[in-house]
């Protein structure tokens, strides 16, 4: 496969946080993989590595990622002392900053909230800017941190819908670190799990388009994917 | 109204809210909430000049009553009368624009002094490591202290009283804008890693904007300390100033003259502080806080 992303043999030490016990992942050009994990499994860990985000941090092995990614964090930290289309365009160079910028913008439905501060922007709006300036830069990586597990559930479904079309649209490899199994499901070409600092289980995921089969074959993916986590599918409720 | 003939007229009539007719109606109105509220309450126009406005009444009251011997302190009346002729014979404005331009004098360099020592030991290690310590160890010397030493090498003319207003303006302006420099959120600095911001571009748009509100603080304190030092140095053999006018009034007991001084440092005190919130409030909108 034509990788963007390989780590070979990760570890990763911290006195109180997450390990690594020698991982191994790639990732394709234009594939999007979803990262499930407990708490403390360490993919928060897994994918500041691979961002070049841990410098304090002690280990081994190889990262090899392209320089041109973006990351979206938990927290959307826009600045606060410019204006949302200030924001989007942070760092961009090339012609018609400004352009791209709004382009951008409107992609998130935000096209009228370019001159807005980030305080007056609810979560929702401020998570959506800063995927606006992540994908602006039309990255060959998008490194997702738990974009959407400070936002209600409602807006995380409207959430789901634009990065799918957003990731369609702009073809990046995505790599979405996540605890939420539907989420995992609906978004991802393929579904690893790590689990005691290694990555315990890959699932490619192949669903049919609509209908029946469809919710049949999510019930299927949900279900052993529950089960890798640990999790009897009968604690997790009918949905 | 019949209970049995309502019914129809019951279903047609019951609108969302309204208790339905035949039937006991329920109250539809909870008592209003009361909610402790923690902020601030609302700014009102001309608030801040509440203090003042009282202690003058004060004044006013106990003047006027004979409670105040004018001897001790004049009347309001008589100060402002004092003034008026100060204005006339121009005394006043010319000790005025003197003093002023001293304390400008004195924040300009101090600004820039303090500013650029910040800059360099709070954006970088070699320099904080050359710069912070020297800097702490003035600021245990009171600038009051300096003054002999400050006589001793520039003398006693306009150059050592300027550098004596610009040491004691340095001093707050380095402290807080070094604080801001070096306070900038690690979430801010990995979120410019990740973009590949040059470091040029960290600095103008991550590093100094979030560090304006640490340095406009600096800048009040510097304001404050400025006047402070003018007042001091201006009591030392100064030949014009405010602090001179004041000192010859002592000479000559003149005591309507010293309070009128000492309201016109008071006022310019005042002004420049509000001139540095409303530069504040202009460059630093995007802040949502208790004010």
């Amino acid at each position: 496969m034509n990788a963007v992303v390989r780590v070979r043999g990760l570890v990763r030490n911290f006195t109180l946080k997450g390990v690594l016990n020698g991982v191994d992942l790639e990732i394709a050009q234009g594939e999007f993989v979803a990262l499930l994990g407990r708490s403390g499994s360490g993919k928060s860990t897994l994918l500041r590595a691979i961002a070049d985000l841990d410098t304090e941090a002690k280990g081994s092995g190889e990262i090899v990622a392209p320089s041109k990614l973006a990351v979206v964090f938990q927290d959307a930290r826009l600045l606060p002392w410019k204006r949302v289309l200030e924001n989007v365009t942070l760092g961009l160079t090339g012609p018609d900053v400004r352009a791209r910028g709004l382009r951008a913008l409107q992609e998130v439905e935000l096209g009228t909230r370019d001159r807005s501060w980030p305080y007056e922007l609810s979560g929702g709006e401020q998570q959506r800017v800063a995927l606006a300036r992540a994908l602006v830069r039309e990255p060959a990586l998008l490194l997702a941190d738990e974009p959407f597990g400070a936002l209600d559930a409602l807006t995380r479904l409207r959430m789901h819908a634009l990065l799918k079309r957003l990731s369609q649209a702009h073809h990046p490899a995505v790599l979405l670190v996540t605890h939420d199994v539907d989420e995992a499901i609906e978004l991802a070409d393929r579904v690893v799990v790590l689990d005691d600092g290694r990555i315990s289980a890959t699932l490619d995921v192949r669903l049919p388009s609509a209908g029946p089969e469809r919710e049949d074959a999510f019930a299927d993916l949900r279900r052993q994917l529950l089960g890798l986590l640990g999790v009897e599918a009968e604690l997790a409720g009918v949905r | 109204m019949n209970a049995m003939t309502s019914n129809v007229l019951d279903i047609a009539e019951e609108l969302p809210g309204d208790a339905p007719i035949g039937r006991q109606a329920q109250p539809s109105i909870t008592p209003p909430r009361r909610r402790r509220r923690l902020g601030l309450g609302e700014a009102l126009a001309f608030g801040p000049l509440l203090g003042p406005g009282i202690l003058l009444l004060y004044w006013c009251v106990f003047s006027y009553t004979g409670w105040l011997d004018p001897r001790i302190l004049p009347a309001p009346w008589t100060t402002v009368a004092t003034a008026r002729d100060l204005i006339a014979d121009g005394r006043l404005p010319t000790n005025l624009a003197v003093s002023a331009v001293r304390a400008a004098e004195g924040l300009v360099f101090g600004v820039i002094a303090g500013l650029a020592m910040a800059l360099i030991s709070g954006l970088s290690r070699l320099g904080g490591y050359m710069f912070d310590s020297l800097v702490q160890m003035k600021r245990s010397i009171p600038t009051l202290a300096l003054i002999p030493l400050v006589i001793l090498w520039l003398g006693i003319g306009e150059p050592m009283k300027v550098t004596v207003i610009s040491l004691s303006v340095f001093i707050p302006i380095y402290l807080q804008t070094h604080n801001a420099l070096r306070g900038t959120e690690i979430k801010y600095l990995e979120l410019a890693e990740t973009l590949n911001l040059s470091r040029w571009a960290f600095l103008r748009d991550i590093v100094l904007p979030g560090a304006l509100p640490g340095f406009m603080l600096g800048l009040r304190f510097a304001v404050m300390g400025a006047w402070l030092a003018l007042v001091v140095v201006e009591q030392l053999n100064a030949t014009s100033g405010i602090g001179y006018m004041i000192d010859l009034a002592r000479t000559y007991a003149q005591t309507d003259v010293i309070v009128v001084g000492l309201v016109v440092y008071a006022l310019l005190g005042l002004c420049s502080d509000a001139a540095v919130r409303f530069a504040e409030a202009r460059l630093i909108g995007w802040r949502k806080t208790l004010s």
